[in-house]
């Protein structure tokens, strides 16, 4: 609400300069990101893009703390906008990751219990995040009782649970079928106006980064590096049938240049 | 008529009729094929013999039952708290879980005998057999339940700061479950299977000692109903470990 569509005057919220990570096994080198550089503001939708082992996903969780890198530096957070590593990341996987044993809003609330927040403000906080995804009525119901949209639909209330600054999303939508994942990109843009986070999507379809993104970082692979990072000058509310337009294919074509898909 | 089949009731409709149909064709076939009495004994005669005084069934029922029960209940506490050590202590699994695996190799029944100098005649060394048998499958399938974990789920644990403990609570333990009760189920057969077999070994009283009794005397009725309260022993405990299933777990999470 606040950030995306601010001044170039706003501080970054995350700063990467030149951060590298290289996985070691045995005497085997492999570099699994070099020379990522990039910022992003607060409240803007970044989605990286690329293809299977250029990095993305590993600089995902360098993001979320879950891995250290090498080279180079991460910072998140700024003077206006504070960041704790601890209770300010939301995730969101490919696969729902919902607990079978649990109903819809406890699973939501799993986020607030393994961070010890008052849980009846919680719960209600739940209720309201499960009707931003368009989950209302479905708060007793168990994960097998709804379809794999519905399901991410819970996994992306659930991050947004305890409030994060940050929510990384590692290709939320690649599991669903086309016409669910459209509808999905749709629903991400309806949520992250009306919840103003910072998010940061994986994915690996090229359309959906741009349709998404208030900017781009193209990653290309072997050697995995970041090769562009761009702002997509798109107004928003977005519709399905910016996809038709000429300015939409002209930043596809840029990318899949990059990715050497001409 | 399909719907109804398909119904809850429908269901447990066909299941008791399908019982009492198994007894009517065993009637039938007793009594039209005029199956001697030594052979196969009618329904009716095998529930009189319920009536014979010598057999002191009531007393044997309890003495299996406390057998079976108990090595049951045994080898859930042992197996599934030997399975707990192993998710806390990773070195302890690499080196114990290989040992048990070859433990479960040993033939239980063969034990039988050691087990008898060891603990005596009677209710213990049966008790024992039952446990032996019955607690790999408990604990294997516990163990192999508490390794499973999505990685992207201990992420998510570990994005927020989540201690060790909580990921056991909330995500291990109550994801380990469907497991632990398939090791439960199947481990409720061989307790009674063990207990039995314990009790031909060598015993003194119980519905398997009862059997090898009765067998001297050619008395098949006693022997078929002998039979038949080992096996509603083995039902209720089924029963029970079904009904706590229900209770624990739902639906789409059962194995």
């Amino acid at each position: 609400m606040n950030g995306h569509d601010s001044t170039a005057a706003a501080e970054p919220f995350i700063h990467l300069a030149g951060v590298s990570k290289v996985y070691r096994s045995g005497r085997k080198e492999h570099l699994a990101i070099s020379d990522a550089s990039f910022d992003v503001l607060p409240g803007e939708l970044v989605s990286l893009v690329g293809p299977s082992g250029c990095g993305k996903s590993t600089l995902l969780k360098i993001l979320a703390g879950l891995h250290g890198h090498d080279e180079g530096t991460v910072t998140i957070g700024s003077a206006s906008h504070a960041f704790d590593p601890a209770r300010d990341i939301g995730m969101v996987f490919q696969a729902p990751l919902l607990l079978k044993w649990r109903r819809i809003l406890d699973n939501v609330l799993l986020p607030a219990e393994l961070l010890g927040l008052p849980m009846a403000a919680a719960r209600e906080r739940g209720r309201e995040l499960l009707a931003l995804v368009g989950l209302s009525g479905y708060e007793d119901k168990y994960p097998y009782e709804l379809s794999g949209g519905m399901q991410q639909r819970a996994a992306i209330a659930r991050s947004l649970i305890h409030d994060p600054k940050l929510v990384l999303m590692d290709e939320p939508f690649g599991a669903l079928d086309a016409l669910t994942r459209e509808k999905m990109n749709l629903e991400l843009l309806r949520i992250w106006k009306e919840s103003g986070k910072t998010i940061v999507f994986v994915t690996h379809g090229i359309s959906e980064a741009v349709f998404l993104g208030s900017r781009v970082v193209v990653f290309t692979a072997g050697p995995a590096r970041m090769a562009d990072n761009f702002t997509i000058d798109l107004p928003h509310p977005r519709t399905l049938d910016l996809k038709t337009q000429e300015r939409f294919g002209a930043y596809t074509r840029r990318i899949y240049k990059l990715l050497g898909m001409e | 008529m399909k719907e109804w089949i398909d119904s809850t009731g429908g269901r447990y409709s066909m299941a008791i009729l399908a019982h009492l149909a198994l007894l009517l064709a065993w009637y039938l076939f007793v009594r039209l094929g005029e199956v001697p009495r030594f052979v196969m004994p009618s329904p009716g005669d095998t529930f009189q013999s319920l009536l014979s005084p010598n057999y002191d069934w009531w007393f044997n029922v309890r003495v299996t039952g406390t057998e079976i029960f108990g090595g049951y209940f045994l080898a859930l506490v042992v197996g599934v708290l030997l399975a707990l050590c192993f998710t806390w202590s990773r070195s302890l699994e690499a080196l114990v879980l290989p040992l048990l695996v070859t433990l479960n190799m040993i033939p239980k029944v063969a034990l039988g005998p050691l087990f008898i100098v060891w603990f005596k005649y009677g209710v213990l060394p049966n008790t024992m057999m039952a446990f032996s048998i019955a607690v790999f499958p408990i604990l294997l399938n516990t163990a192999r339940g508490l390794r499973e974990v999505e990685p992207e789920l201990l992420d998510l644990v570990r994005s927020l700061h989540g201690s060790r403990w909580q990921l056991f609570t909330k995500i291990q333990f109550p994801g380990s479950l469907p497991y632990v009760f398939a090791g439960m189920k199947v481990a409720a057969i061989l307790a009674v299977a063990g207990a039995i077999v314990g009790e031909f070994l060598g015993s003194d009283r119980g519905l398997g000692y009862l059997m090898l009794q009765v067998q001297v005397t050619l008395d098949t009725p006693a022997m078929f109903m002998a039979v038949l309260l080992i096996t509603l022993i083995g039902m209720a405990l089924y029963g029970l470990v079904l009904l706590l299933e229900f209770f624990l777990i739902p639906k789409d999470a059962r194995l």
